[in-house]
């Protein structure tokens, strides 16, 4: 593998509450190489949006980075300066969010804010700025572009508002886009049209992306890897097919069969009983064993660590064959 | 086992709202009165214990028409009937209906004891004497949905999502429903969660003998649970028929675009082909077929006339180019 574009290593993030504090990541640790998508997935709380935030330095009080690094290219980022962090955040690393009305200004136009993005980012005049942010609604497909550009967000169906954020994401070329949950506020059909663009924008430009949701299909039809959060760690990692396939950790295994399937009818869906657990009540060992069918008394004592292979799982007794069929 | 019989039949109701702008404004900018056609002339009839669902895109129509199954939106025409039913009980009349909502956590009172959720219904409608045997029938109802007796003390606050839609399945159930609307009962959840609700549903259906009108955008979860299926799309049904028929050969073309849309994690990094276009606005549909201008099989005569819903071996569909 060549050198990662992305490299996060033990990272933990804890929030200062005032009954003491709650550790939100424990140790998280993956690499992205340029030009990759890596789907991040797991269910509400398991601290993938909030890997995202703290790659693109929005971590906000009281959440802070108690440990571990971020290198982009190389370059350590956690630590830089709010201001130096804020030059490279949409210059080196573009952000796209889950609600795209909100991530747009609603009284300026969409060719207002591309604009602002290009000459805050790049070294060209507005006429030439205005000119690229024309070929980039173009490139993300909205019709009509040049009429389309002086219109405001509200003029815009959901789907085309997304495309617009996507462009926004673009502006500057960036090596590395963190899309947060870009497709969940869409309706299915247009889900498609954005996971494609999406893809294909990424084969074009070389840009890697870290799609951080919760569908499991969108990052089987998306992600090259995939990494598996549960209660602030990553529990597995790997290519998309092998983890889809040929699950090792008994969660992502209870995860893919949980869904139910497109083809078949089954009388009963598998479920994992009970919920992932608050920050506040984080079993010890491994954060997994009250859930887990295969768990052992040793699993609540040590809490397993993630192997560094290219599909790893952090698990004590990992399964080795399909765990349904 | 009860016998078939309709438990709702729905005759040709549609729901329209004005959404025109106010009469002086319409009058000094010469604008005409904008109707919004939410479900026009839906017909289709629910089986007692099955699962008939409704899927479409947003705007489509769907929850329009689960209001109006519930009574919370009257329709502007046609005609929505439920059929009396014989209960295990003895009692003959018409079916007790129920919702129950997509957002656990907007649709339990913050400030109500699960208990005092659960017991209301059940007061309102006096189903139990006194307190004691209602107290009895909360404690019963909430084993039931998979929570324990003395969750009736604790407030919504102290559950989660998937647990919270436990309660409002209780709720639902306090009143003796025969009949469950079920709004995207499991969207807002997690997967793990849903499957958990969804075997909650279906083995309250199995024990109780329920039916379920079910709400959804998610197909794969409507395939999971249902028997009859249709598929709405600005307001009207383009196909619908047994579910089983459906899922395995799709006929009308939106149909089988929807299917071929959606991710699908038991086949990874498939090249799909988007379906192009979008939604058009309810306001202002497409004349002919609605669907003509996304449709890879339209020719031009689907921009004149809209097709009629017509029987076509197992199923209903609304398409010229299906035959």
């Amino acid at each position: 593998m060549n050198a990662p574009l992305l490299s996060v290593r033990d990272l933990h993030i804890v929030f200062d509450g005032r009954h003491g504090p709650l550790t939100a990541l424990d140790g998280v640790s993956f690499d992205i190489a340029p030009g990759e998508i890596l789907g991040v997935v797991g269910e509400s709380g398991a601290g993938k949006s909030l890997t995202g935030t703290a790659v693109i330095g929005l971590l906000d009080p009281p959440g802070r980075i108690a440990g571990g690094s971020i290198h982009l290219d190389g370059q350590r980022i956690d630590n830089l300066p709010a201001e130096a962090m804020r030059k490279l955040r949409g210059r080196r690393i573009g952000a796209i969010f889950q609600d795209p009305l909100t991530s747009l200004h609603p009284l300026l136009t969409v060719g207002e804010q591309l604009v602002e993005t290009i000459t805050t980012h790049l070294p060209v005049g507005r006429a030439e700025a205005r000119g690229r942010a024309l070929q980039l609604l173009k490139e993300v497909g909205i019709p009509a572009a040049e009429t389309r550009i002086d219109q405001y967000p509200h003029q815009f169906s959901g789907g085309m508002r997304q495309r617009v954020v996507i462009a926004l994401a673009l502006c500057a070329e960036p090596s590395l886009i963190i899309a947060d949950e870009p497709t969940t506020a869409l309706d299915v059909s247009i889900q498609a049209q954005i996971t494609t663009l999406l893809k294909r924008l990424c084969r074009e430009h070389g840009t890697a992306i870290m799609l951080v949701t919760h569908d499991m299909g969108v990052i089987a039809e998306t992600a090259d890897r995939v990494a598996v959060m549960y209660a602030g760690n990553v529990v597995e990692i790997g290519p998309v097919e092998e983890v889809t396939r040929r699950p090792r950790h008994p969660y992502t295994a209870g995860l893919m069969a949980s869904i139910p399937s497109i083809h078949a009818r089954h009388s009963e869906l598998h479920q994992i009983d009970g919920a992932m657990p608050r920050l506040n009540a984080i079993p010890a060992g491994c954060a997994f064993n009250p859930r887990c069918g295969r768990a052992e008394p040793f699993c609540r004592d040590m809490k397993p660590g993630l192997p560094s292979a290219s599909h790893a799982a952090a698990c004590h007794f990992p399964l080795t064959e399909p765990a349904h069929a | 086992m009860p016998e078939p019989s309709p438990i709702l039949t729905v005759s040709a109701a549609s729901c329209r709202f004005d959404v025109s702008p106010p009469a002086l404004t319409r009058l000094l900018s010469q604008q005409p009165r904008r109707i919004l056609r939410a479900v026009e002339n839906v017909s289709f009839a629910v089986e007692r214990g099955t699962t008939f669902s409704i899927v479409g895109e947003s705007g489509c129509g769907k929850s329009t028409l689960a209001r109006m199954v519930v009574g919370l939106q009257k329709p502007t025409e046609g005609a929505l009937r439920f059929h009396d039913i014989r209960r295990s009980d003895g009692s003959f009349g018409p079916p007790r209906v129920q919702m129950i909502f997509q957002d656990p956590y907007a649709s339990l009172n913050p400030r109500w004891r699960v208990g005092d959720v659960i017991a209301e219904p059940i007061r309102e409608l006096r189903l139990r004497q006194d307190e004691a045997s209602v107290a009895q029938r909360v404690g019963d109802l909430l084993e039931i949905v998979g929570l324990s007796r003395a969750d009736a003390e604790r407030y919504p606050h102290a559950f989660s999502g998937g647990q919270r839609q436990r309660i409002s399945i209780a709720r639902a159930l306090a009143t003796e429903a025969d009949f469950l609307v079920c709004d995207e009962p499991t969207s807002a959840l997690d997967v793990s969660v849903q499957a958990q609700i969804l075997n909650l549903m279906v083995r309250l259906q199995k024990e109780f003998g329920l039916t379920y009108l079910f709400i959804s955008h998610n197909l794969s979860v409507v395939r999971h649970m249902s028997d009859q299926l249709a598929i709405m799309y600005l307001g009207r049904f383009v196909e619908s028929g047994a579910a089983e028929a459906i899922f395995s050969s799709p006929r009308h073309p939106y149909t089988r675009l929807l299917l071929d849309t959606i991710p699908d994690v038991e086949r990874p990094n498939r090249e799909r082909k988007p379906m192009s276009g979008e939604v058009p606005s309810p306001i202002a549909p497409p004349p002919g077929c609605a669907f003509h201008p996304r449709c890879p099989i339209a020719v031009p005569d689907c921009s004149a006339v809209a097709p009629a819903l017509r029987a076509m071996d197992d199923r209903l569909i609304a398409c010229h180019r299906t035959s």
